[in-house]
């Protein structure tokens, strides 16, 4: 049995108990011992009371996805006891507050058991009542410290780490972990086969980040000065750490001046809006949204794609449709993001499935809203965007802005005339000026109704339709400067294409279905329009599968919508749409099913 | 000043655009033509004028005056949004915003509001006519109750009055005119121009086409009876040596920031537009009696605009480069330093 290194622990809390600090604590003191962690946190759309659940997944391997099997419950809300008792895999272990009953549901003969008074504990040595249901989470550590080998010294460590401003919370946290091993050494018989030790070559070199929080740092150095936002779920913490990162690093410290403007706008319009206007000025200009902000920015996507304006536009995927499951995670938005608003409008879409490239994508996505003067959606999700992720460091960029086709007053002074939207190149991408360029020749006149190149208003149907033959040029011309798909690839006859937080549920399936003998290749789509590789790729292959997070298979759809006839009859779609992050699970048994009468 | 070009030495011909497209005796084409001579008495700099629009009759007027300016012309009840990210982008920029009643008061009510609210620093124009004139004449949010339509429909609903909202939202400048009115508007337009922050200006503009019958309150009959002037503006620019006479108690001077003023002659009331209670209350008493209530309505030339609010840098965002943008590289270290490892791994460890 895999009990080394290789579980994971699920905490049930009651959501606004303070769980969240006692999860990070257990997560970087088990990361600070050179084991990979995978936290997990799935939480409820609320702000106090509603269940929640925060899982560390622990890999010898480094699997990033989530697990389906939970080794270690901690119990903690009385509301989903029995639910939370009967998810536990045979073999398991509950360490539950010793007030529950275990009966029903909860009573099992395949698990251990370890009940522990958490709340007598609590009200016996921490006086402070406003502090005892934070501590009595750091209690739950504890005694998963004491019961799986977690030295006390790196959880003190981890706490450090954690409240390096307030050092005298480290004491009394630290005193409620202490409580929590104590009970546990003098209370608790171990039975079970679980333990964590110390090793190497996985972690090093690598920290804990978020994906909203390296795609803010993305803002920053790719030179986004303003951003619009309206709050929502889950893509708020991608504002507020840009907030963060301007008040530290683009205030002067003598004047107090701020080279970032940031508006809290009163909808998703108005945030939408405020970008576009601050592209066609010249300034790199971003929102974050979800769902449903999405949808309100419809008619501007539009705008932006056929008057040409520069903006990026981040869009954190949770459960839809409508308010859908505003805490969980999906990659629904896909289909919908590509084609944004009516009309024939086809954008950039990029698609993020880790924290470097949250990162790196978010830099890339203003040089590429420059280059195209187009809007560029980066599509990550709420798995990718909320929870931690083992990456190496972020790299710091060499590469200048690419401010894309812009005609100062001295390249215009060199011209007899010029068209905004002139295909000067062939590559359908046009030239255009900012407003404020002192030059009788920099003016023209921006709008979302017909125009001809020299951007005059036309309804003349040639011009029109050569207008939108143009702009299907310029997205052409996309399909090799967006991030290009990643393969491994060994020859094999099958196949899978997956794109985002999937991926890591494809890596670990990968292995599994290696162990069963299925040997697959491999290619990770990470923008559209798709690269030829994608064809070149498919075509390579007898048998595809296309993973994804939602429901009616939308990069599956847009491949059939775009590949040649031979090739469409070669995919197959898997598609996993609950909400919780995709487990490897999830793609080895579809796939399984599938090949079998291959395998026969 | 010679006789043929302005402060700038631009003659009047740039300030003009393209053809009108609109109705033949439109009101719309009436506040262009005082716009274009306010812009050039005024001087504004056609390289920093950004021309903004919605969408329907007024806002495809932009296209009308100062044709080598930038325009944008964008979409319904959104053009404060674009405006505002255009000024944040680069707050060198004069914005001039060009807006109508049904895409401020119906489908642009909440930006209107939030532009107001943030004192943007832009002039914001409603040319008024109370319908809707490019989808054939329906009503509009800012027709008054019981105006009636060309075929006979009656307005049952209560009127938007984009002014009093203004006021009550804190606007810093709020002024009503009457496009024929270029006495009155051309001043009132210089004055919103040097005003910092969000200058209102709705202009009752009648629909020749679709509202201009008996029985309509946005007629140029109906506005021409009911017209009541709170005073008789003068723009004096800063750079103007002129002292101007008027007995004391005849008048009210407003002086804005860049030294520029505003002199409000005094008709047969007393009115001081610095008083908020008061402009509420000259508006409502109007509506009561069914007039026009036109001029400078309110004026608080002491808030700061958007851009100070959010102390932007004075160089304009939109040109500032990468070693001014980006975190410096030492910074960028320490922000990813790993994790100091308690336990020195780990060969000890492992099995």
């Amino acid at each position: 049995m895999h009990s080394v290194n290789d579980l994971t622990i699920r905490a049930a809390t009651v959501n606004g108990s303070g769980s969240q600090s006692a999860n990070l604590v257990l997560t970087n003191a088990v990361f600070q011992m050179g084991i990979p962690v995978a936290p997990k946190n799935v939480f409820p759309s609320n702000i106090e009371g509603l269940p929640t659940w925060f899982d560390v997944r622990v890999t010898p391997q480094g699997y990033q996805c989530r697990s389906r099997d939970v080794d270690i419950l901690v119990a903690l809300n009385p509301a989903t006891w029995h639910a939370d008792a009967a998810e536990v895999r045979s073999g398991g272990v509950i360490v539950h507050e010793a007030s529950y009953a275990v009966n029903g549901p909860a009573a099992r003969d395949d698990v251990t058991y370890y009940a522990v008074p958490f709340a007598k504990l609590a009200k016996e040595h921490v006086s402070d009542g406003a502090l005892r249901k934070y501590l009595t989470n750091m209690i739950y550590v504890g005694v998963l410290a004491q019961l799986l080998g977690i030295d006390a010294s790196e959880l003190e460590h981890a706490l450090r780490a954690q409240f390096k401003r307030k050092p005298q919370a480290v004491e009394t946290n630290m005193d409620a972990i202490r409580l929590g091993i104590d009970y546990a050494a003098q209370n608790l018989t171990k039975t079970d086969l679980y333990r964590l030790q110390p090793m190497s070559g996985k972690t090093e070199g690598k920290l804990l980040m978020d994906g909203n929080n390296a795609a803010a740092l993305g803002c920053v150095m790719g030179g986004c000065t303003v951003a619009a936002w309206y709050p929502i779920t889950p893509s708020s913490s991608l504002c507020e750490a840009f907030i963060g990162y301007c008040d530290r690093f683009r205030v002067d410290k003598e004047t107090g001046e701020r080279k970032a403007a940031i508006i809290q706008a009163e909808d998703e319009l108005a945030a939408i809006g405020m970008v576009f206007g601050a592209g066609w000025a010249g300034a790199r200009a971003m929102t974050s949204t979800s769902g449903p902000g999405l949808s309100l920015m419809a008619e501007f996507a539009g705008l932006g794609y056929y008057a040409e304006i520069p903006g990026v536009i981040f869009d954190v995927q949770r459960a839809g449709p409508s308010t859908g499951l505003p805490t969980r995670t999906l990659q629904a938005d896909v289909g919908f993001a590509y084609t944004l608003s009516h009309g024939d409008t086809k954008h950039l879409v990029l698609l993020p499935a880790t924290v470097e490239e949250a990162y790196e994508f978010s830099m890339q996505a203003f040089d590429l809203a420059d280059r195209f003067q187009t809007p560029v959606f980066v599509l990550s999700d709420l798995d990718l965007g909320m929870n931690l992720w083992m990456t190496p460091p972020l790299a710091y960029p060499e590469k200048p802005f690419d401010r894309g086709k812009v005609l100062d007053a001295n390249a215009l002074g060199e011209l007899q005339s010029w068209g905004r939207y002139r295909d000067v190149e062939g590559d359908g991408i046009p030239y255009r000026t900012l407003p404020g360029t002192a030059h009788p020749l920099a003016g023209y006149f921006t709008r979302g109704s017909g125009h001809d190149d020299q951007a005059a208003y036309s309804e003349n149907p040639d011009v029109y339709r050569a207008n939108l033959d143009r702009l299907a040029r310029k997205h052409d011309t996309a399909r090799t400067a967006v991030p290009r798909p990643v393969a491994q690839e060994l020859g094999r006859d099958l196949a899978v294409i997956a794109y985002g937080t999937t991926h890591h549920a494809v890596v670990e399936a990968r292995d599994r279905l290696s162990r069963e003998g299925l040997e697959t290749d491999y290619l990770r789509v990470r923008a559209l329009p798709f690269s030829p590789e994608v064809a070149e790729f498919i075509e390579r292959h007898e048998r595809v599968y296309v993973v994804e997070q939602n429901r009616d298979g939308q990069l599956h759809a847009l491949l059939r919508a775009e590949l040649p006839a031979h090739l469409i009859e070669r995919l197959h779609s898997i598609r996993h749409y609950n909400g919780v992050p995709i487990d490897a699970g999830a793609v080895v048994e579809p796939l399984l099913s599938a090949e079998k009468p291959v395998l026969a | 000043m010679t006789a043929n070009v302005n402060i700038l030495g631009l003659p009047r011909d740039v300030y003009k655009g393209l053809a009108s497209t609109l109705c033949a005796g439109c009101g719309h084409n009436s506040i262009t033509n005082n716009l274009i001579k306010a812009l050039y008495e005024y001087g504004v700099d056609p390289y920093k004028l950004a021309k903004m629009s919605g969408i329907g009759c007024s806002s495809k007027t932009p296209a009308y005056f100062v044709e080598r300016a930038h325009g944008f012309n964008g979409v319904h009840g959104r053009m404060p949004s674009i405006a505002t990210g255009a000024k944040l982008a680069n707050r060198e920029l004069m914005v001039l915003g060009i807006s109508g009643d049904g895409d401020t008061a119906s489908i642009g009510l909440g930006q209107y509001c939030h532009m107001i609210r943030r004192n943007l620093d832009a002039t914001y124009i409603i040319e008024d006519n109370g319908c809707y004139g490019l989808t054939k004449g329906q009503f509009s949010a800012t027709a008054d109750r019981g105006s009636v339509l060309k075929k006979g429909q009656v307005n049952e609903f209560e009127t938007i009055d984009v002014c009093g909202l203004a006021v009550e939202l804190g606007a810093t400048f709020v002024a009503r005119s009457f496009s024929g009115d270029g006495k009155q508007l051309i001043p009132l337009l210089e004055a919103a121009f040097s005003h910092r922050g969000t200058a209102v200006l709705d202009v009752i503009s009648p629909c020749v086409t679709f509202n201009d019958h008996e029985g309509s309150t946005k007629s140029y009959n109906y506005v021409k009876e009911h017209h009541a002037v709170l005073h008789t503006p003068d723009f004096i620019a800063g750079s103007n040596e002129i002292t101007v006479d008027y007995e004391p108690g005849t008048a009210q001077e407003i002086q804005f920031d860049n030294g520029d003023r505003v002199v409000l002659r005094k008709l047969e009331r007393d009115y001081d537009p610095t008083d908020r209670l008061n402009a509420l209350r000259a508006m409502h008493e109007g509506r009561e009696r069914g007039e026009l209530v036109t001029g400078l309505l309110f004026i608080d030339t002491s808030a700061r605009d958007l851009c100070e609010r959010e102390r932007l840098t004075r160089k304009p965002l939109a040109h500032l480069q990468e070693d001014e943008l980006r975190i410096a590289r030492e910074d960028w270290a320490q922000l990813m330093a790993l994790p100091q490892r308690k336990v020195p791994s780990a060969s000890a460890h492992s099995e």
